[in-house]
């Protein structure tokens, strides 16, 4: 019997050496006439782990890592023999860090063969899909609406009542628009499973269409993600090939086709007005709302514009109720996110868990501190436009309103993390100088406001009458805040001002002495 | 591996152009597809993008200019990205991106004077757990210390 062995193909990996290690492995494994069978995966998220090896036995799934090239020979030897090996962790679903996450979206994501719609199927896929062609447009909804799903991609908008609006709409087109210019640092949740589980989001979008009475969707993918874009583009063309994707989709009588578009490198786009105008081949240029891409989207039609994590969590809503889903979770933020935990973290990585865990223990405990060893001091949560957090605030839990309440945001999700040696000064300035680089130009505070907050912070930095320029920075974020068309120049304030709030020491010019005047 | 493209051509472009025009909002599909074959985008390419979708010259050149992505000149045999973002600087990315600077002798966004090495900041890879990271000539590389830039850097100078 050959030796079935699963390395990710998923970026991250790849980045640190998993082709290398897939490539090792085939051609120690001929040298020795072992035969052996590489399944690419996508990656579980462990990302200190990678590239990870695992392989299949009797017993389950066992994992190595992280494996690099030079431990290619000992490893083969350990499997071909039974023999111990330093790099084993044991049964990967018995990995504390896997195990305790509830993976209800990335279930698959880092077990199946990405290009595989048999091992999609195989794993509970397109179940969703066949419970909702059984239920029709009304009930779907129903069910969207009562697993309290909310856009996954930062605005936390209640999927189900925009699902309603477009399904309620009369036109002759209608268009299902998939958000994956996840430009946000610190995330990369879209990319794993657009890289790992690419059908699941094909078939939620898929779910979308056919309930809103869609038959044309779009991903639109940033183009710093290649892999994903390939990944994605063969599973529309193995869903095609499946009867998933075309003309009566899965025998219905309902046509649902997809398409990938990729974008040219603008943050702003991953607004969805900005998006819809680059998606028509536009400037990325904000629109004013209203009217709702629900309405007036796409080519001027009634569109779901949602984030990749939305759609991908429909087909388990669908599959096993919605009430299973929403019980998860706390207050207004029901079912799962999955969190991305990055920068200076022991532990990086994707975990998956119900809403409610607190920021604390996703740093410490879950994210094992600083790799650096040092003290954690500041945690930005929800990309560029998320705020700074002090260690003061560790028991946030995850939570849409919660963190709102503390002047944040959770946005898409991901959670980066800075030791003591920060300046906080630099964050703040930088959080102004990438709004006035990504600025889309339409509204004056977002493009004129951000240049003025850049040289004012600059000010501050060189200890030009700080506590008045200070005053000018708070006042100058307010008025980007309320003034702004859209998230990029309300929210490059919640950066600067939670610097300013909780890290005021930073911004108060320490008295020169002699030697460090030189 | 460097990318080779063709030297800009006028009939070869019209091709490339036909091929996607018939699209819904082709105007990045095609501009992409340009920049793929040539290198970046040839300013004569412009208008005729505009024909072929019915815009103006402006409405085209107003798109191209609007994406980071898109090059008006060829950029260097090996294109260099480090990633600027803040997972990127929460683990020493700072450092790095002055020492490539430092070593290639040109600042983020420009090309050595031999025309071997394009250094760009790039705006987060989402590798953000395996940070810092880079891109070599579409290459990822992830956990970038310094010895694994300099190594970069060695090869791209070759």
């Amino acid at each position: 019997m050959s030796l079935r062995l699963f390395v990710s193909r998923d970026a991250g990996a790849i980045a640190v050496g998993a082709d290398e290690v897939a490539l090792a492995l085939e051609q120690a494994a001929a040298r020795r006439g072992v035969a052996i069978e590489i399944v690419r995966t996508g990656s579980r998220g462990m990302y200190w782990l990678e590239p990870l090896v695992e392989v299949a036995t009797p017993q389950g799934r066992i994992a190595f890592g992280p494996v690099t090239e030079a431990d290619v020979p000992s490893l083969l030897d350990a499997l071909s023999n039974k023999t111990p090996h330093l790099l084993r962790l044991g049964a990967i679903d018995e990995i504390p860090w896997l195990k305790r996450q509830t993976r209800l979206t990335f279930a698959r994501c880092g077990a199946i063969d990405p290009r595989s719609l048999h091992d999609y199927r195989a794993h509970g896929g397109y179940r969703g899909l066949e419970r909702a062609l059984s239920l029709g447009s009304d009930v779907i909804l129903d069910e969207v609406a009562a697993s309290g799903l909310r856009g996954r991609g930062g605005a936390g908008f209640p999927t189900g009542i925009k699902w309603k609006t477009v399904a309620q709409a009369v036109a002759d087109r209608k268009f299902i628009v998939c958000n994956a210019d996840e430009g946000d640092s610190g995330t990369f949740a879209d990319r794993m499973i657009m890289e790992g589980d690419p059908f699941v989001v094909i078939e939620g979008m898929t779910i979308a269409g056919l309930t809103v009475g869609a038959t044309k969707g779009y991903i639109y993918i940033r183009s710093e993600y290649p892999h994903a874009v390939e990944a994605m583009n063969a599973a529309i063309v193995a869903a095609r090939r499946g009867g998933y994707l075309g003309s009566k989709i899965s025998s219905s009588t309902h046509s649902f086709d997809l398409e990938v578009r990729v974008g040219a490198g603008a943050y702003v786009c991953g607004e969805e007005t900005s998006l819809l105008e680059s998606l028509e081949g536009r400037r990325g240029i904000v629109r004013a709302k209203p009217p709702l891409p629900a309405h007036y989207g796409l080519f001027g039609k009634p569109t779901v514009i949602n984030n990749v994590l939305s759609f991908a969590a429909v087909p388990f809503i669908l599959a096993e109720g919605a009430k299973t889903y929403a019980d998860y979770g706390m207050g207004r933020s029901r079912g799962t996110m999955p969190i991305q935990l990055a920068g200076n973290l022991r532990y990086g990585g994707l975990f998956e868990t119900a809403f409610g865990v607190t920021l604390g223990e996703l740093v410490d405990d879950i994210g094992g501190g600083t790799f650096t060893g040092r003290p954690v001091r500041a945690v930005q949560v929800g990309g560029p436009l998320g705020a700074y957090f002090p260690r003061a605030l560790f028991d946030t839990p995850f939570d849409y309103e919660a963190f709102a309440a503390r002047d944040g945001l959770i946005g898409h999700g991901g959670i980066v993390v800075f030791d003591d040696g920060v300046d906080m000064r630099k964050q703040a300035r930088f959080a102004m100088e990438f709004c006035a680089v990504e600025s889309c130009g339409k509204c004056t505070p977002c493009r004129i406001g951000s240049t003025r907050g850049v040289e004012t912070i600059e000010k501050i930095i060189h200890g030009e009458r700080v506590s008045e320029n200070i005053a000018l920075v708070e006042d100058l974020c307010n008025t980007m805040k309320f003034g702004s068309l859209c998230a990029l120049g309300g929210f490059t304030p919640y950066p600067v001002l939670s610097a300013l709030k909780h890290f005021r020491e930073d911004f108060i010019p320490v008295p020169t002495t002699l030697q460090a005047a030189e | 591996m460097t990318a080779i493209y063709e030297p800009w051509d006028e009939t070869r472009g019209a091709e490339i152009i036909a091929a996607h025009a018939d699209q819904e909002g082709a105007t990045l599909v095609i501009l992409h597809a340009l920049q793929q074959a040539f290198g970046y985008v040839p300013e004569a390419a412009i208008p005729k993008v505009a024909q072929a979708l019915n815009l103006s010259r402006a409405e085209v050149h107003g798109v191209f200019t609007f994406y980071h992505d898109f090059r008006h000149k060829p950029a260097g045999r090996h294109v260099l990205k480090l990633c600027r973002a803040e997972a990127c600087q929460a683990a020493g990315g700072d450092a790095l991106a002055a020492r490539a600077e430092a070593k290639l002798g040109v600042t983020l966004g420009s090309t050595t004077a031999d025309d071997s090495v394009t250094l760009e900041p790039i705006y987060c890879l989402g590798l953000c757990a395996t940070a810092p990271s880079a891109m070599l000539d579409g290459r990822l590389i992830g956990r970038l210390d310094q010895k694994r830039l300099d190594a970069l850097i060695a090869e791209a100078q070759l």
